[in-house]
């Protein structure tokens, strides 16, 4: 095996899509006889680019957009990329390159070998067919053959664990199911590249654990290629041995996969989101005595992150202007990434007295000391006067990650956990009490 | 084995990729047919009802009411099926081929294979259709007590012409479909048309001797009275200059469908 043989190499890639903006609606024209206007000047411009065979763009306003911008990197063989970046970094486009479905603007990829791609758990399943038809079928749509899929097909219901249902049209499976069939098939595949999107988001931890290490061995053992895109990072890391870091279409960082997890943490605050809260942020809640201005979660440096690792004290920064002197306090919650809250804090916790705020900018820091697991998280801020009336509030003022802590450290956790946060706690003998026979249920003394 | 992603690049291993695609376009063909008469009461006895009853009431209308001529001495109801036939494959065939890349968006935007694939494969459904169809001619050839002629061996000439024959407009329009949804609302409207203006209800031999040239223009009119011409044996005659125009005109619409849906089969996963 040449282990040091180029497999795909990525030469200025660039790649433009078009957007329509509607104008009128921005401006908030709304006559009818603007409407009726607009309306007819529009369908004449769509006709008008119909005949000349352009795309149909919805709204009056073409802008281009480059989802990449001159991306270049070499992948060797038997490499395992982890590509990250926020939503809309232009992960998925460049997979989609990779994968032949859509055609670069600009730029040029050689790749030997055979590809795979994984964009989408499932692609073409249909639910009317059984789960054995189905096999067959996304088996063929992701590039197996028959005789490859037959060879393979006790392996793959094994691994789904369906054996029971493999007779049912999918539609009856329950989501787990649905998505434990797709992703055995998947897991089957022995392409030499190996193409994955964010497919492990899905499922249930105990099987996204068996997916992670079903993609490990395929990597590890066979020197197969894989480029893994993936927002969660512990997933990333224990994966992968190279990373790339897409900003805004662009590389910001091209090695080891530790620098760019390293950057893309740490990325957001020179010039992406970095807590402050834009003044024309539509509030649903506010008196205007007061404004959040800024929310942020700094690290044992004083640096603002965006990411911290499990076990770390977190540290939240409030900033706010008063603009009327109020006597208030602030309250800062945690979300979980489907937007339960899990922790709530308030200024006044423990009797402490309200804040007297003057006209002008404030900041206050809150020190959580509980572990907070590795997950997604957001922060939610608040001011509130004493008598509960909500001066401002703003929902989602920062998203957040906790990540796993590395092998080694104590507070690594080689599993996926359950909950929130690990309490302040204290494992040990019980403390012998001279009572103890209270404690026990009391029903005897019920009868007495 | 090395892969070059360009703009623009047209694809020099394009017709070697189908080829290599061939058992992914069987087993979509093969889901499309599983999934067709799927949660139905009847099934499959739907491409058997639809096309007899449209026969029945084109015999009532145009051969009782209206009274035209049947070809030679065939039955006018043998005469009529002979043309739905391939009409109805025809029709089927297109109006699904032209929904196609639509129906399937989800593999477009998420998997690589040779696009052609997917339209191509909605014909063999129709194809199926057809076959069942058969079923039912040779059932009335025994009711009639009629016997083929030899040529019938040559239908499966006039099949392939009229499986070209909706390829051709199939690919162009549902190529044209992804970029520009109108062609959705165009087809049916072509399909009920087509229905009268085609011989399917009455013998072409009705329409007047100088206007048979342009009448067959409609590419569907050679392969109609091909398929009468095999079916019904020497009680049909074959209108040769008119069925080579209609030859001429299925190799048109298939050239300019496949040109168009290579042209635009880069952008699909980008519009669709």
């Amino acid at each position: 095996m040449l282990s040091d043989e180029i497999v795909i190499s990525v030469e200025g890639l660039s790649k433009r899509y078009l957007v329509g903006h509607e104008s009128a609606r921005r401006e908030g024209y709304n006559s009818l006889r603007d409407t009726v206007v607009r309306h007819a000047r529009n369908a004449g411009r769509k006709t008008l680019d119909m005949a000349r065979g352009r795309q149909i763009i919805q709204g009056d306003q073409v802008e281009e957009f480059w989802a990449l911008k001159d991306v270049s990197f070499e992948v060797r063989r038997g490499e395992v990329v982890g590509i990250v970046g926020r939503n809309g970094a232009g992960k998925s486009t460049l997979l989609k390159i990779l994968s032949r479905i859509t055609e670069p603007t600009e730029g040029r990829v050689r790749i030997k070998g055979r590809v795979a791609s994984l964009l989408e758990v499932g692609t073409g399943f249909h639910p009317e067919l059984t789960g054995r038809e189905n096999i067959f079928l996304n088996g063929s749509i992701l590039g197996m053959t028959k005789a490859e899929i037959r060879s393979k097909f006790d392996e793959i219901v094994d691994f789904a664990e369906i054996e029971k249902f493999l007779d049912t049209p999918v539609k009856r499976y329950s989501s787990g199911m649905y998505v434990r069939l797709a992703f055995a098939v998947a897991a089957h595949l022995e392409p030499e590249i190996l193409i994955v999107d964010e497919v492990l988001a899905v499922g249930d931890t105990e099987f996204q654990r068996k997916c992670l290490g079903k993609m490990k061995d395929v990597s590890q053992h066979d020197g197969r290629t894989v480029l893994f895109v993936s927002h969660n990072i512990a997933a990333i890391k224990s994966l992968c041995r190279k990373g790339l870091y897409l900003e805004k279409g662009q590389v910001k960082s091209w090695g080891t996969v530790d620098d760019a997890v390293t950057q893309y943490v740490s990325g957001g605050i020179s010039n992406a989101f970095d807590g402050t809260i834009p003044k024309d942020l539509l509030r649903e809640y506010s008196t205007g005595e007061a404004e959040l201005r800024r929310v942020q979660i700094i690290d044992a440096g004083g640096n603002p992150v965006h990411a911290m690792v499990t076990g770390d004290p977190l540290e939240v920064l409030v900033q706010w202007e008063v603009i009327q002197p109020i006597e208030a306090m602030l309250e800062i919650g945690i979300m979980d990434s489907e937007g339960r809250q899990i922790t709530q804090s308030f200024s006044t916790d423990g009797g402490a007295p309200p804040i007297d705020m003057k006209p002008g900018c404030h900041e206050l820091a809150l020190r959580i000391d509980h572990t907070i697991f590795p997950g997604r998280y957001s922060l939610l801020a608040g001011i509130h006067k004493m008598d509960g009336a909500t001066v401002d509030f703003v929902e989602r003022a920062l998203d957040f990650e906790i990540l796993n802590a590395g092998r080694g450290d104590p507070n690594h956790y080689p599993w996926s956990v359950r909950g929130y946060l690990r309490p302040a706690q204290q494992w040990g003998p019980a403390i012998p009490r001279e009572q103890s026979k209270q404690r026990i249920p009391t029903t005897a003394t019920n009868e007495s | 084995m090395e892969t070059v992603l360009e703009p623009g690049r047209a694809e020099k291993n394009y017709w070697r990729d189908l080829w290599r695609y061939r058992e992914l376009f069987q087993v979509l063909a093969w889901r499309d047919v599983a999934v067709r008469y799927k949660q139905t009461v009847i099934g499959v006895v739907w491409a058997i009802i639809r096309p007899f009853l449209t026969m029945v009431v084109f015999t009532v209308i145009f051969g009782r009411v209206a009274k035209l001529p049947s070809e030679g001495s065939a039955p006018y109801a043998l005469m009529v099926f002979a043309g739905m036939l391939p009409w109805t494959f025809f029709s089927t065939a297109l109006s699904d081929a032209s929904n196609s890349l639509i129906s399937n968006a989800n593999l477009i935007s998420k998997v690589y294979f040779p696009r052609l694939i997917v339209p191509a494969a909605t014909i063999v459904v129709a194809f199926i259709d057809f076959l069942i169809s058969f079923g039912i001619l040779i059932a009335m050839m025994i009711w009639y007590r009629f016997l083929p002629a030899p040529q019938i061996l040559l239908l499966p000439v006039f099949i392939l012409i009229a499986f070209l024959a909706a390829l051709g407009p199939g690919l162009w329009i549902t190529a044209a479909n992804v970029k520009y949804r109108d062609f959705r609302y165009v087809i049916p409207f072509i399909v009920q048309i087509g229905l009268y203006v085609s011989p399917v209800g009455f013998s072409s031999s009705v329409v007047p001797e100088k206007w048979r040239l342009l009448y067959s223009l409609n590419p569907m009119v050679g392969v109609i009275d091909g398929f009468r011409w095999c079916i019904l044996g020497g009680q049909s005659q074959i209108y040769w200059p008119g069925f080579n125009i209609s030859l001429l005109g299925v190799a048109f619409f298939l050239w300019v469908g496949v040109h168009q849906f290579r042209k635009l089969e880069r952008t699909f996963a980008d519009l669709i």
